[in-house]
């Protein structure tokens, strides 16, 4: 591999959570150098998860979600608006979608997730979230009495469903799983959040695909595969995501779910190669945590891209400054505790560790009654891996405590 | 001297700033929020860190 230029700036790619945790790390663990951040979205970072919740109820505006700018990161350079479009390693170079070839010292890949959208036609009225201005144009449409009809039953969906009804919306879920949230949380407490959803007001049609969104222009109704009709003015289809690793084909990346990288957060090749000046960060980062074992996984909660991303910018600035730091600073453990929330109307979900880890037989209520308050415990070979709060926040610490000792 | 402010309209009690920086917030026995709004310049790096980690941004150091 030919030689990086030392005067060319790193480049961060992706102007996000992760790729702004990045740029930060840099400059606090002593980067003095050149810092580029080139991100495809035209806003200064956001955070995202109010999109779904109390922003999408009130005012969707960049200022009720913008990140604030730190001191440090005054003369760091921001290029909005501009989509990397390929990658050479060897030539440690990038290209965008302006035209433009860059040369960098070193490469943060932060480019995250899309919403995978549902394959019919595109008419008004169809809405996925994951950016500002996706929830910008679908609190325009959740009207008072606007029929909204939720594809998909997740964290996401379920939020988003709770949102529109307190806005007024009538809410139908039309999911494949049996029960919300099925996948994260296990059928026991899976179960309990129908009978609260639909508590509030929430119709949920399970075991069902979406066969067609009709309408000519705009959506008229959705036909469900059992021969279903809803008729509908919404539809949020909120379905999953696709990693946004385009622009890194025909690298050596491993690049099968994602992008690989080690516990420094360094990409790593096909080949299994550890390479010091490419690193990834947030939702598009499989990294291994010591936490658990050693099986690298992309983990979508919000702690993630502020963790990697402040473990790739201290590795990295350690290997810029090439005074003899970098094998310490690799070798310190590195195990985040992912940590996410999901609030639903009055629910207020919590939980720390890896919940998907574990079967349905190894789950039960440590604290508290399901139907009221409870804290919920995940096993996994007889070692307690999650722990979700319904409603309990402080009662969770000593299990936080207890997960996060199992690994470093 | 660091000068701390918390939304407390904002605030949602998650209570991820306790593990940040434990010796100016923790969460009380009704799961609310308590903090106190000072703290010496050897704890900068864990009020950033509490500031970096709240779901809902509220925590603030008044410059
Ligand atoms: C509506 C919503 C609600 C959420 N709620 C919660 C929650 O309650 N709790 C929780 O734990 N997590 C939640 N999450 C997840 C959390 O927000 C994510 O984990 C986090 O946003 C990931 O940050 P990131 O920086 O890794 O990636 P992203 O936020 O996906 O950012 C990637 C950035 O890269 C840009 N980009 C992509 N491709 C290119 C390219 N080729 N060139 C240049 N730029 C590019 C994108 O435009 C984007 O700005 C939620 C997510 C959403 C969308």
């Amino acid at each position: 591999m030919a030689e990086a230029n030392p005067a060319a700036p790193v480049v961060i790619v992706g102007a996000a959570m992760g790729g702004l945790r990045a740029a930060e790390s840099l400059r606090r663990s002593g980067y003095t150098g050149a810092i580029r951040v080139v991100g495809e979205e035209l806003h200064a970072p956001y955070n995202r998860p109010p999109l779904s919740k109390e922003v999408l109820a009130t005012d969707v505006t960049h200022e009720a979600v913008a990140f604030p700018s730190r001191a440090e990161m005054g003369d760091v350079e921001w290029m909005l608006g501009v989509r990397a479009t390929a990658v050479d390693l060897d030539a440690h170079t990038l290209t965008t979608d302006d035209g433009n070839v860059q040369e960098w010292r070193a490469l943060v890949i932060a480019t995250g997730l899309r919403a995978r959208r549902l394959d019919f036609a595109p008419i008004a009225g169809r809405h996925v979230v994951r950016s500002l201005d996706d929830a910008m144009a679908l609190r325009a449409e959740l009207i008072p009495s606007a029929r909204v009809v939720v594809v998909g039953s997740g964290f996401l969906g379920c939020e988003l469903s709770a949102t529109a009804r307190k806005l007024g919306c009538s809410v139908t879920i039309v999911t494949p799983s049996a029960e919300p949230m099925i996948r994260p949380l296990g059928d026991l407490v899976a179960k309990e959040m129908r009978r609260r959803l639909t508590e509030e007001g929430v119709q949920i049609f399970s075991g069902v695909t979406v066969a067609a969104i009709n309408g000519e222009t705009s959506v008229e109704s959705v036909e469900l595969s059992d021969g279903r009709v809803i008729e509908a003015d919404v539809v949020i289809e909120s379905v999953g995501s696709h990693c946004n690793i385009e622009w890194l084909e025909g690298t050596n990346l491993d690049v099968s779910d994602g992008v690989l990288a080690d516990n420094a957060m360094r990409a790593v090749t096909t080949d299994g190669i550890a390479l010091d000046d490419v690193y990834v960060v947030g939702d598009i980062a499989r990294f291994p945590n010591p936490m658990f074992d050693d099986v690298p996984r992309r983990v979508e909660h919000w702690n993630i891209p502020t963790d990697t991303g402040k473990r790739a910018g201290a590795v990295l600035a350690a290997h810029l400054a090439d005074d003899g730091s970098f094998a310490d600073v690799v070798a310190k453990p590195f195990a985040p505790v992912p940590s996410f929330w999901s609030n639903q109307f009055e629910i207020k979900l919590q939980a720390y560790g890896l919940l998907g880890l574990v079967s349905d037989d190894d789950i039960r209520v440590l604290e508290g009654d399901l139907t009221d308050q409870a804290a919920v415990g995940y096993y996994r070979d007889g070692r307690l891996v999650g722990v979700l709060g319904i409603g309990m926040k402080a009662a969770l610490l000593p299990y936080r405590k207890q997960i996060a000792e199992g690994g470093a | 001297m660091i000068k701390i402010e918390v939304d407390m309209n904002q605030c949602q009690h998650y209570g991820q700033c306790v593990f940040e920086a434990p010796d100016n917030f923790k969460l009380n026995d009704d799961d609310k929020l308590e903090y106190v709004a000072e703290a010496p310049d050897s704890e900068r790096d864990n009020i950033e860190a509490a500031v970096d980690v709240c779901p809902m941004q509220a925590i603030r150091i008044v410059e």
